[in-house]
Formats: structure tokens, C-alpha cells, sequence
């Protein structure tokens, strides 16, 4: 079986390079794959602790599903507001995306 | 039969409700309302009066609240001296209000006024019909509100409702007293009601302070010496509030106070002369600035004010009888004269006596029952007045006090002096006006002709030719009304003598030598301006009131204003250097979020490892 610090260790990578692509991406549709990156790092997170520790009821892996309904629902959101923002300044690198400040 | 009164205030108070919300699109109906409610409580004031003969005593309709123990009841009393005064208020206020809608025919708040008009009924009646002195204090503050409010009536008018004003404030400070005085009471442990304040047990001083302060209130609503600067204003509303609550009901309710609590004043009797010199010297100060007034309904105001004077000075004396006899007799030939002085302001359009003259020909209705009034005020035999004075000449030569009588006889001259002058500026001699003057409508002389037979009549009721049927209704006692033929001689000397006078300056044109004029030319101007003390109070309470109020106003702009607006540019100042951070780029955004996830885990982290 595989040991449990393996999983931690794969989740930490993959939310490494999450936040890694987060702050360097400047293009919209990689930022956002970056974000999913993110959110699935703590899934994977999530079923293994639940399989190693958990309650026999799997809460973790019915709170994963969730965290993946969810993260759909958010990145729908996100690649609208990118459409939207596409539409209007016909680019879709984030350091166009500019107006909201002083 | 006597426990219905307390439906009397009730029916005016309905009438006031009905109109206030569907007045308007009653047109005239407003006014039918009004004088209706208030002819069912005069019906109904007849009844008490039927049943006091029966046997009727004062009620209670129940506890209202408890103070210290001491239950305050919703008490009504039914005595002689409430069942005339509900029978001149009633009677006299359906009078007035079937004229004013005559009067008012034009106005375009028409159902407002007879609205103001019920809901002062309303609390007139129930200032006469409460038993303690708290429920009368909350129907004394109603009065006051409808005297401001019809005062001020026409308020598009500044003088109006400037007036209103003052006649709302003036009277407070009085109000306050009288507040006091019946708090010194309450926290006495006294019964408030009017029945228990006879022989008060506790401190006399403090006892003496409460009836003075208590009469405070009565000098302010009854605009006695030194609180009388509102009333003259006060006339810049319709007339025919100024005959109702101005000269026959509101004003009287300060003489009402008085009697009514009368035993409280008779137990101190330093109380009691302090009434009889604030009366006196109220009657001789309005009559005599009455003389120099050329404004027809001010003449009558301070003459209104002058005889208020002469019935405090009555009641000050121990003529109780008297004092109430002369306040009955004086709500009916002053609410006809201002009726009657309305009249002419409608026909000639001034109020100016200067610019009148032969109006006897023109309004021989008006003039006629005018000057049935004006004998009446005067105090000629045998109008109502003359009897009524010369109770309070009898009392007061009865208590003996030279000076008190001295200014009763002048006030008595000075009375007849600016009564005949009115007349005859008005009603005789060649009219100097310019406008066409035509009598008025049989809606507004009728209730003339109505109070003038009373103004004529009503005094026999009190005069030893009926034996007094009055006194002994009033005083239950078996005080003896003998005919003093010597009083009956001097005072009816003293008022043709004033008559004469009159005749002689206005019609005669007769003038003193000019080096005596230029000798008291002092005394007509203290005379003229009203002994100044408008200047007095204004110098006194005004003007300071107003700098203390720039003294704050400045505090407020410079201070408070300043150090609001002081933090306001401070976060603002804060913000603009602030705001820099704020790049709208979202990798920045982003980057402080993970240097703050960073620190946060390390600062975990750190705390971890401190536990190992």
C-alpha cells in the first residue's frame, strides 16, 4: 500500500506549481488552470486523509466532490468575466485587466 | 343627571377629529360640525346645571396614575362655579363660532380653523370640568396649544406668526411656575385635588411658594402684569379668535385658576395680595395704554387684559363672588365687542380708528350692539358691567385698602374714557375711510344681537334687585346684597365723567394748553410705547438669548465642526498615500496574498517547533 506521505508530497507539488502558476501566468486561461491545480491539490489531500484516518462514511471524499462541483462553478464564473474582459479590451493577459485601482 | 358632564368636552373633540381628516371636502359643513358639537354641549351643560338643583355633586371616572401613593383621579367636578363657567363657554362659543362662519366665509383653510376652533372647545371645557390640578394642567397646555396655532392661523402673515409665537413662549414661563407649583404640591404628599387644598398641613413658606407659583401660571395665560406682552400680538389673528379665546374663555381660565383653587390662597394670605397688586396694576397699565391705542382690536385687547386685572384684583380682596360674577358678565360684552369690532374690520378693511368715523349709519346692527357693550364695559347702569364692577368696588371697600381702591376707580375711568373715545372715533362723526362699508351678513350680526341681550340683561341676575341670585348660587352662603347707593353714585359719576371727557377731545376737539402738554409729554410716550416693555424683554431675555445662541453657534462651527472635519481630512490625507498600493494589477494582489499565506505559516510552523 502506499504510504501516506507520498500522497502529502504529491498534493504539495501540485500546489506548488499551482501558486507558482498563479503568480507568474499572465496569461487568463493558464492563471485559471493554475487555480484548479490548486484546488485539486487539496482534494487529493482530502480523500487520502479520509482513507487513512477518516470515518468509515467517506466525508472526506463526499467533501472532494464538493470542492470539484464548486471549482466548476468557479472557473465557469472566471472564463466568463475572461470572455467578458476579451471582448471589451481584446487581450487576455491579466496585466491589461487593470481598471480597478486609484 | 350630572354624570354626563364629562360628555361635554367630548362632543367639540369629535368635531375637531371629523374635520382635521375630512374637513376639507366638507366645504361648509366644517363649520355645522363645529357649532353643532358645541350647541350639544351647551344642551348638555344645561342639563348639569338642571342637576346640580338635584343634587348633582363632582364624580370620578377613575384612577389615571398613582404618585407617591397619592392616586391622581380622571375627576370631574360639578360645583356652581364649573357649571357657569361650562355655560359661558359653551354659550358663548357656539355664538362665536355660528359668526365665524361669516367671518371666515372666505378663508381657504376654513374646515382648519373650525377644526382648532373644537379642539380648543374641547380642552377649554375640560380645563373647567377637571377635579385635580394635574388634569387641568394637561387640558391648560391644550388651550395654549390652540391659542399659538390660531394665532399664528394665518401664517403666511410674519407679524402672525411671530405673534403666535409669542404668545406660545410668553405663556410657557408661566406654564413652568405653575408646573413647579404643582410638583411642590405632589411632592409634599398632597392631594392635588382642588377639593383637599383647604388647610394644607406642612411647611406655610413652602405652601405660600406653591400658591404663587401656581398663580404664575394664571398671570401667564390671563396676560396679567409682568407676562401681559403676548395678548396685544396675539390680536393678529382672526377676530373672532380673539372674542373667543382672547376676551371670553382662555384668558378667564387664569381668573378660573385662581377661584377655583381659591382656599389655598385664602390659607396664605401673602398669596393673596400678591394677586390683588398684580391685578391692580395690570388694570391700570392696560387701561391706561388702552387710551393711546388707535387699533381698534388693541384697544380692546388691553382693555381685555385691564379687566382681567380688575377680577384678579376682586378675587385678591376676598370677593370671590365678585371676581367670578364680573368674568361671567365680561366673557359676554367682550366677545361681543370683538365681534362687533370685527364686523367693522370686515366692512372698512383697516383696523385703524383713525380711518373710521359714522359708522352708525352705515351698520346700525353692529353699531348698536356695540355700543350696548361698550356701556356694559364702561359699567353704566344697567348693563351687565355696571353691576358686576361695583361687587369688586363693594369688596374692595370692604377689605379697606385705599390704594387698591384708588386704582380700581381709575381703571374704572380710564375704562369708560377709551370705550367712549372707540365709539365715538368709529361710530360718529364724518367717516374718513375710503373703502365702501356695508353692515354685514345676518349671520354674523345675529350672534351680535344675541350677546348684546346678554351683555344688557345678564347682570340682574347678580344685582340686589334680584336679590342676588348669583352670589348665592355661587357662594351657597347667605351673603347680604344691599343696594350701597353712595358706590352706585360714585362710579356712575366716575364713568359719564370719562364719557365726557372723551366727547369733549374727539368730537370738541378740546386740548390741554400746550405747556402742559410739553409737561407730560414724558408720560404719553411711556404711554404710547407701552411702558416700553417689549424694549424691556427684549433687552432683558431676547438679545442675550440670541448672543449666548452665537456664542454657541460659533463653538459649534469652529470646534465641533472642526474637529469632525478635522478627522475627515486626516483619513483622507491617509488614504491618498494609501491608495498607491492599490495597482489593479492582479499578479501584485496576488503576491502579497502569498506572502501573507507565507507568513502565516511560518508563524505556525515557528510556534510548532517552540513546542518541541
Amino acid at each position: 500500500m502506499i504510504p501516506l506521505g507520498h500522497f502529502v508530497i504529491l498534493s504539495m507539488f501540485i500546489f506548488c506549481i499551482g501558486v507558482f502558476g498563479v503568480l507568474t501566468q499572465r496569461n487568463a486561461i493558464r492563471f485559471l488552470i493554475s487555480v484548479e491545480l490548486i484546488l485539486n491539490a487539496a482534494n487529493i489531500n482530502l480523500v487520502a486523509f479520509n482513507k487513512y484516518y477518516g470515518s468509515p462514511d467517506g466525508l472526506g471524499q463526499i467533501f472532494a466532490l464538493f470542492v470539484i462541483a464548486i471549482a466548476a462553478a468557479a472557473s465557469v464564473v472566471g472564463l466568463v468575466l475572461v470572455i467578458a474582459i476579451y471582448r471589451l479590451r481584446k487581450s487576455v493577459f491579466i496585466d491589461d485587466f487593470n481598471l480597478l485601482k486609484w | 343627571m350630572v354624570k354626563i358632564a364629562h360628555w361635554i368636552p367630548v362632543f367639540p373633540f369629535l368635531a375637531f377629529w371629523l374635520n382635521m381628516m375630512v374637513g376639507r371636502r366638507l366645504g361648509k359643513g366644517a363649520g355645522y360640525i363645529a357649532v353643532a358639537a358645541s350647541a350639544l354641549s351647551a344642551v348638555v351643560s344645561f342639563l348639569v346645571f338642571q342637576g346640580l338643583f338635584a343634587g348633582g355633586t363632582s364624580y370620578s371616572l377613575g384612577t389615571w396614575i398613582t404618585i407617591n401613593g397619592n392616586p391622581i383621579t380622571v375627576g370631574i367636578i360639578v360645583d356652581s362655579l364649573t357649571v357657569m363657567m361650562l355655560l359661558v363657554v359653551s354659550v358663548v362659543g357656539t355664538l362665536i363660532q355660528i359668526y365665524s362662519i361669516g367671518y371666515m366665509a372666505e378663508d381657504p383653510r376654513f374646515s382648519r380653523f373650525f377644526a382648532y376652533i373644537s379642539l380648543f372647545m374641547a380642552c377649554m371645557l375640560g380645563v373647567v370640568l377637571a377635579d385635580n390640578l394635574l388634569l387641568l394642567f394637561i387640558f391648560w397646555e391644550g388651550v395654549g396649544l390652540c391659542s399659538c396655532l390660531l394665532v399664528a392661523f394665518w401664517y403666511e402673515k410674519p407679524a402672525a406668526a411671530a405673534a403666535g409665537l409669542k404668545a406660545f413662549i410668553t405663556t410657557r414661563v408661566g406654564d413652568t411656575g405653575f408646573l413647579i407649583g404643582i410638583l411642590i404640591l405632589l411632592a409634599s404628599g398632597h392631594s392635588l385635588r382642588f377639593a383637599d387644598l383647604g388647610g394644607l398641613p406642612g411647611h406655610d413658606f413652602l405652601m405660600t411658594v406653591a400658591a404663587l407659583l401656581i398663580f404664575m401660571g394664571a398671570v401667564g395665560k390671563s396676560a396679567q402684569f409682568p407676562l401681559h406682552v403676548w395678548l396685544p400680538d396675539a390680536m393678529e389673528g382672526p377676530t373672532a379668535v380673539s372674542a373667543l379665546i382672547h376676551a371670553a374663555t382662555m384668558v378667564a381660565a387664569g381668573v378660573y385658576l385662581v377661584a377655583r383653587s381659591y382656599v389655598l390662597f385664602l390659607d396664605h394670605p401673602l398669596a393673596l395680595q400678591t394677586v390683588a397688586v398684580i391685578g391692580a396694576i395690570s388694570a391700570v397699565m392696560a387701561a391706561s395704554i388702552a387710551c393711546k391705542m388707535n387699533d381698534i382690536k388693541r384697544v380692546l385687547a388691553y382693555s381685555t387684559m385691564s379687566q382681567l386685572g380688575l377680577m384678579m384684583l376682586g378675587l385678591g380682596v376676598g370677593g370671590y363672588t365678585a371676581g367670578t360674577f364680573h368674568l361671567m358678565t365680561h366673557a359676554f360684552f367682550k366677545a361681543l365687542l370683538f365681534l362687533g369690532a370685527g364686523s367693522v374690520i370686515h366692512a372698512v378693511h383697516t383696523q385703524d380708528i383713525r380711518e373710521m368715523g359714522g359708522l352708525l349709519n352705515k351698520m346700525k346692527v353692529t353699531g348698536i350692539t356695540f355700543i350696548v357693550g361698550s356701556l356694559a364695559l364702561a359699567g353704566i347702569m344697567p348693563f351687565a358691567g355696571f353691576w358686576s364692577k361695583d361687587e369688586i368696588f363693594l369688596a374692595i371697600s370692604h377689605q379697606g385698602n385705599p390704594v387698591f381702591f384708588f386704582a380700581a376707580a381709575l381703571t374704572s375711568f380710564l375704562t369708560a374714557f377709551y370705550m367712549a373715545r372707540l365709539i365715538f372715533m368709529t361710530f360718529f362723526g364724518a367717516y374718513r375711510g375710503k373703502h365702501h362699508a356695508h353692515e354685514s351678513p345676518a349671520v354674523m350680526t345675529s350672534p351680535l344681537v344675541v350677546l348684546a341681550v346678554f351683555a344688557a340683561g345678564l347682570g340682574f341676575i347678580g344685582s340686589p334687585l334680584c336679590n342676588g341670585v348669583f352670589q348665592h348660587f355661587i357662594e351657597k352662603g347667605d351673603e347680604v346684597v344691599a343696594l350701597n347707593y353712595s358706590m352706585v353714585i360714585f362710579s356712575t359719576v366716575l364713568s359719564f365723567s370719562g364719557i365726557a371727557l372723551a366727547y369733549a377731545i374727539t368730537i370738541r376737539g378740546f386740548a390741554l394748553p400746550p405747556a402742559v402738554l410739553s409737561n407730560i409729554s414724558w408720560l404719553t410716550r411711556l404711554v404710547e410705547n407701552k411702558y416700553y416693555f417689549d424694549e424691556l424683554y427684549d433687552f432683558l431675555f431676547v438679545q442675550p438669548f440670541l448672543r449666548l445662541c452665537g456664542a454657541f453657534k460659533r463653538f459649534d462651527a469652529l470646534r465641533v465642526d472642526g474637529f469632525v472635519n478635522g478627522v475627515a481630512a486626516f483619513v483622507g490625507a491617509l488614504a491618498q498615500v494609501i491608495r498607491k498600493a492599490q495597482t489593479g494589477l492582479v499578479e501584485n494582489y496576488l503576491l502579497m496574498q502569498a506572502g501573507g499565506m507565507l507568513l502565516i505559516l511560518l508563524t505556525i510552523m515557528g510556534k510548532i517547533c517552540r513546542l518541541f
